[in-house]
C-alpha cells in the first residue's frame, strides 16, 4: 500500500519533526523565530493535505488559521517584541546542543515505540500521524525545558501546540468548533505570555528566567 | 562473449572515473571563479597540473620512512577501487558483487588512515595538526555515513549498491521522508569528507584553518600528483554515490544493450555537471565555519541519519 496520499502526509509530518529538531539546533533568537514560522507553514500544508485526503472542508479553515496566526501574526509580533525589549539575541541554553539533540532523538524513539504499540489496529494514516504528533509535542517540551530565555520558551510552547493540531487533524471527526476554540485559546495564551514578558523584563531587566530563581531565593 | 563484454564495460567504467575526475574539479573551480566575476583557469587546468607534477622531481625529507613514500599510491589505489565500484552509468557490472556500501566506506577509511599516518611521519608540526584534525572530522563523519548506509539498506533490503540503485530506480518506492533525510545527511558528510568549504578550504594556506592541506604539505612531485588525483576521484565518487542512489534515472540496468549504456553515460555526465554547478553555488554562498563548529555540523548529519532510520519504522509499519 504505497499510495500517494500516505506518502505525502508522511513526508509533511516527518518534515514537521525535522523542523522541530532545527528549532533545537538554533542558537540565535531571530533564526529561531524564522524556523518557527516555517514550522507553522509546514503544519498548514499538512493540515490542508489532510483536508484534501479526508474530504473534510472544515480542515481548510484550520489550515488557514494556522497559516495566518502562527506563520505570520505571532512570529511578526515576537520579532517586534524582541526588537522593542532589546533582548540579547544569543539564546542561552541550559544544556548544550549535542546532548539536547540526543535527548530529542530518544524522545522521538520513545514516541514511535509507544504509538506503534498502542495503536496497533488503527488506520495507518492516523497511526503515523499520531506518532509524529507525539514527537513534535515532546520536542516542543524539550525546547521549553532546555532554554532559559523566555521568548524561546514561548516558541517551544507554540510548537508544542502545533503538534496537538497535527494529532487532531490526523484523527478523524474533530469538530470545527473545538479547533477554533483551541486556536483562539492559544492566541489568548500568547497575549498573556506577552504581557508576562514585559513584566519580567520590567522587574529584572532581562528575560532570562533563571533570574526568577534568584528572586525566589533558590540558588544553584 | 558475455564475459568479455562485461569486462570491457567494467574497464570503461574504471577509465571513465579516472578521466572525468580532474575535469569535474576543474569545472567546479571554473564555475566558482565565474560566480565571483573572475575569469578563472581553464576547465582542463587540473590535467595540466597533474602532468606538471608528474614531471617534477620528488623532494623527500631526510627522516621520511617507507610509509611516506608508499602512502600516495596506497591512497590513490584504494580510492580508485572504491570509485570503480560505485555504479556510474550502469548497474550489474561484473565487480558489483563486491560493491558493498560498507566496503566502500572501509576503502575510503583505510585511504584516510594511511594519509593521516603519513602526515605524522615526517614529524613536522603542520603534518601532525592536519592529521589530528582530519581524524577528528573522520571520527564524526564515519558514524554518520554508516547510519546513512543503514537507512538506505533498510529501504532497499541490501547494502549492495547495484541492488539499491535498481530498487530505487523502480517505481516501487514512493516518496520517503527517510530518504530525503539520508540525502541531506549524505551531502553534509560528502562536504566534510572532500574538504569542501563549510568544513575545510584546501585553497588557503592559513595555519588556523588548514586540515587536509596541512596533512599533505610535505608532499611534492609525483607523490603530490597521486594525492591530488585521489582527492579529485573522491569528489567524483561521492557525487556518483549520491547520483546513483538518489537520482538513478536513465542508469543502464543489467543486461541491456550498448544504446542503454550510451544513454546512461550521457545522463551520468549531465548529473555530474548539475551536481558540480550546485556545489560551486553552495560554496560561493557560504563561509567556512570555525573548526570547533564542525562537530555540531557533523552531529546534525548523524542526527539526520538516525532520524531517517527511526522514521523508517513508522513508514513501513503496516
Amino acid at each position: 500500500m504505497h499510495s500517494l496520499a500516505f506518502d505525502v502526509s508522511h513526508t509533511l509530518a516527518g518534515g514537521l519533526v525535522l523542523i522541530s529538531f532545527m528549532m533545537l539546533y538554533q542558537d540565535r533568537l531571530y533564526s529561531l523565530l524564522n524556523v518557527f514560522a516555517f514550522h507553522a507553514v509546514v503544519l498548514a500544508l499538512s493540515v490542508a493535505w489532510q483536508a484534501f485526503v479526508q474530504q473534510a472542508p472544515h480542515l481548510y479553515i484550520t489550515a488557514a488559521i494556522a497559516l495566518v496566526f502562527k506563520a505570520i501574526v505571532i512570529p511578526v509580533a515576537l520579532h517586534r517584541i524582541v526588537k522593542q525589549l532589546g533582548i540579547h539575541r544569543d539564546i542561552e541554553s541550559a544544556v548544550g546542543i549535542g546532548p539536547t539533540m540526543l535527548a530529542g532523538m530518544a524522545l522521538v524513539a520513545l514516541s514511535m515505540v509507544l504509538m506503534l504499540r498502542v495503536t496497533a489496529e488503527a488506520d495507518p494514516l492516523a497511526r503515523e500521524d499520531l506518532a509524529f504528533a507525539l514527537s513534535v509535542v515532546l520536542l516542543g517540551l524539550l525546547v521549553m525545558v532546555t532554554r532559559r530565555n523566555a521568548v524561546s520558551q514561548v516558541v517551544g510552547f507554540m510548537s508544542l501546540e502545533n503538534g496537538l493540531v497535527l494529532a487532531a487533524t490526523g484523527a478523524k471527526g474533530m469538530p470545527l468548533v473545538v479547533e477554533i476554540s483551541v486556536a483562539f485559546s492559544i492566541l489568548i495564551a500568547f497575549i498573556v505570555i506577552g504581557i508576562f514578558l514585559f513584566r519580567i523584563r520590567e522587574r529584572f531587566d532581562s528575560v532570562d528566567v533563571s533570574a526568577l530563581d534568584d528572586y525566589r531565593g533558590e540558588h544553584r | 562473449m558475455v564475459v568479455i563484454s562485461d569486462i570491457i564495460v567494467q574497464g570503461v567504467q574504471m577509465l571513465l572515473v579516472l578521466l572525468l575526475a580532474p575535469l569535474l574539479t576543474g569545472f567546479v573551480r571554473k564555475i566558482k571563479a565565474r560566480l565571483v566575476r573572475r575569469q578563472g583557469a581553464s576547465m582542463f587546468q587540473p590535467y595540466r597540473d597533474l602532468l606538471r607534477l608528474l614531471r617534477k622531481e620528488v623532494v623527500l625529507a631526510d627522516n621520511a620512512s617507507w610509509l611516506f613514500r608508499v602512502t600516495p599510491y596506497v591512497t590513490f589505489a584504494a580510492i580508485w577501487v572504491a570509485a570503480a565500484l560505485v555504479p556510474t552509468f550502469a548497474t550489474g557490472l561484473p565487480f558489483n558483487w563486491t560493491a558493498d556500501l560498507i566496503a566502500i566506506v572501509a576503502l575510503l577509511g583505510s585511504a584516510r588512515f594511511f594519509l593521516a599516518l603519513a602526515g605524522m611521519d615526517v614529524g613536522t608540526s603542520f603534518g601532525g595538526i592536519g592529521s589530528s584534525r582530519e581524524v577528528m572530522i573522520a571520527a564524526l563523519a564515519e558514524p554518520a555515513m554508516l547510519l546513512i548506509v543503514f537507512c538506505m539498506a533498510l529501504v532497499a533490503g541490501s547494502t549492495q549498491l547495484s541492488t539499491v540503485a535498481n530498487f530505487l530506480a523502480s517505481s516501487y518506492v514512493g516518496l520517503r521522508v527517510s530518504l530525503g533525510m539520508a540525502l541531506i545527511a549524505l551531502i553534509m558528510v560528502a562536504l566534510a569528507e572532500n574538504a569542501r568549504i563549510p568544513v575545510d578550504n584546501p585553497a588557503t594556506h592559513l595555519e588556523l584553518t588548514m586540515v587536509h592541506e596541512a596533512m599533505v604539505l610535505e608532499y611534492s612531485g609525483r607523490h603530490l600528483a597521486m594525492i591530488e588525483f585521489g582527492a579529485f576521484l573522491k569528489l567524483l565518487l561521492y557525487i556518483s554515490l549520491i547520483a546513483c542512489v538518489f537520482l538513478p534515472w536513465k542508469i543502464a540496468l543489467f543486461g541491456t544493450g550498448p544504446l542503454a549504456y550510451a544513454i546512461g553515460a550521457g545522463a551520468y555526465i549531465v548529473k555530474l555537471a548539475v551536481a558540480g554547478f550546485l556545489l560551486a553555488l553552495f560554496e560561493t554562498a557560504t563561509a567556512k565555519m570555525r573548526v570547533f563548529r564542525i562537530p555540531q555540523f557533523l552531529g546534525a548529519a548523524l542526527m539526520l541519519g538516525l532520524l531517517g532510520t527511526l522514521l523508517l519504522f513508522v513508514s513501513r509499519s503496516f
